[in-house]
């Protein structure tokens, strides 16, 4: 069906077609022994068209200037931008470093009477842990120290990967686990809460800000630096057929 | 409107986890999968209305005990104290910083009840649609989705002010048994809010509108 098609992509078209055919013969034959009577089938990729994830309507991808995004012409939601993917791999990287200085180091430490106390974030979870509140404790490790981790190791190998000109099957893998988890990365959040917190705090006792806090404050500006400058659309085309020399 | 075609009409699915278009195979009875991510393949979201119901629900019967019970207890020479969430945004705005107070009020109070109503909204006029409201309500959803997580910030002032003031003998605060509610509370409304597919908005525009032409 596609094979019809004149479009310039068509490059990319007859790829992906051969990598189905690729992925059905091995998952079929995986299949036949893990899931019985379940036959597993390769649908076939049309990587021209966009559907729109708001309001489903097909539209054809258009060239777009540096900056640019393009928008459903329908219901008015985003579908794709420009991305700059050497760019998010250097900001990924300076992330990661910012990452483990926030995680390492006091946020703030308060002063009164004499006496201080300092907490860390991770000091914070296992507090509350400690405190009986497994739920919650989870809850804070998971948005703020596991998925922004996950979320810049893998980008971080992924990107590497991708601009050494390897995409593969793994890689494809570990994509697809951080477009799930990258909701639950909460970063920017949990940076206001310091910010209301530390404020709560400075009728009580005096606060002397940490190292963690300026740390905290850059790595919710990287990452939102980082994604601007990757687009979903481009990442998954690369991740598919390679960089473009 | 012009010619619009939707990927549902043309017989494509777009990748839930990818966002690829792909033609799935005429075969009957067999589960269809991502060429390029290898995500099982479904036209909407599986189930979306009854997950977004019962998540939405499970949601607001948390809704009251995190509202009720205390989220934080502070204790110092002086007495301990209590504080729900509303007596917290209370302390705030009369303890001087009122604009703090106003973005407590907005992302713990406005935010949460807000979604609940919305989420509740998009549900019950996916039945009953007026052509003109399909772009305003998509745009509420999308709004939905953007400011979800901002109410964890409670759960992280509780957090931090717990590992702060640690500070035996002269003031000491312990997450209160509200916490863990409201934290439910903010998870379900983001896992409703993820289980709700808007494409269903325009499935139905579309239905009503052949339906009214055939009448
Ligand atoms: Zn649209
Ligand atoms: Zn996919």
């Amino acid at each position: 069906m596609p094979e019809k098609d004149a479009s310039p992509s068509r490059k990319s078209v007859i790829h992906d077609i051969a990598l189905s055919a690729e992925i059905s013969r091995r998952t079929i034959a995986v299949s036949s022994v893990i899931e019985g009577p379940q036959v597993l089938c390769a649908a076939v990729a049309l990587p021209e068209v966009v559907a729109c994830h708001s309001c489903d309507m097909l539209q054809r991808s258009i060239p777009l200037a540096p900056g640019g995004t393009a928008l459903c012409s329908r219901c008015g939601s985003p579908l794709f931008r420009t991305g700059h993917l050497d760019r998010a791999l250097a900001l990924t990287f300076t992330a990661l470093v910012v990452f483990v200085i926030a995680s390492a180091f006091p946020i703030a430490t308060i002063e009164t009477q004499g006496r201080h106390n300092a907490a860390s974030l991770p000091g914070a979870v296992g507090l509350l842990w400690d405190a009986e509140m497994h739920l919650l404790a989870v809850l804070v490790f998971v948005t703020t120290l596991l998925v922004p981790f996950l979320e810049l190791a893998l980008l971080a190998v992924i990107l590497g990967a991708l601009q050494a000109g390897h995409p593969s099957r793994p890689i494809r893998l570990m994509l697809r686990l951080i477009s799930g988890t990258r909701p639950w990365g909460m970063v920017e959040v949990f940076m206001l809460g310091v910010l209301v917190s530390l404020v709560k705090l400075a009728h009580l006792a005096q606060v002397v800000p940490g190292v963690a806090l300026w740390s905290y404050a850059a790595l919710m500006l990287l990452l939102a630096a980082v994604w601007s400058n990757i687009d979903g659309r481009e990442l998954w085309a690369v991740a598919v057929r390679g960089a473009p020399r | 409107m012009t010619a619009t075609v939707t990927a549902l009409e043309l017989g494509l699915v777009t990748c839930h986890s990818c966002g690829l278009v792909c033609r799935p195979p005429d075969r009957a009875g067999c589960k269809v999968f991502c060429p390029r991510c290898e995500a099982s393949l479904h036209a909407r979201k599986p189930d979306s209305i009854a997950r977004t119901w019962a998540l939405l629900l499970a949601a607001c019967v948390l809704y009251i005990p995190a509202n009720l019970l205390p989220i934080m207890e502070s204790g110092s020479l002086f007495g301990s104290q209590q504080d729900t969430i509303m007596s917290g945004v209370v302390f705030l705005a009369t303890s001087g910083s009122w604009h703090l107070a106003a973005l407590v009020f907005f992302a713990s109070i406005i935010v949460p009840s807000g979604k609940l109503l919305a989420m509740a909204l998009l549900l019950v006029s996916l039945r009953r649609s007026a052509p003109g409201s399909a772009r305003a309500r998509t745009r509420l959803y999308r709004v939905l989705e953007f400011f979800g997580r901002w109410s964890m910030l409670d759960i992280y002032v509780v957090t931090l002010l717990a590992a702060l003031v640690q500070i035996e003998s002269i003031a000491t605060i312990r997450p209160g048994p509200g916490a863990p509610f409201f934290g439910g509370v903010v998870v379900l409304t983001m896992l409703a809010a993820m289980s709700f597919d808007p494409r269903l908005i325009w499935d139905n525009l579309k239905e009503q509108t052949r339906n009214d032409g055939n009448t």
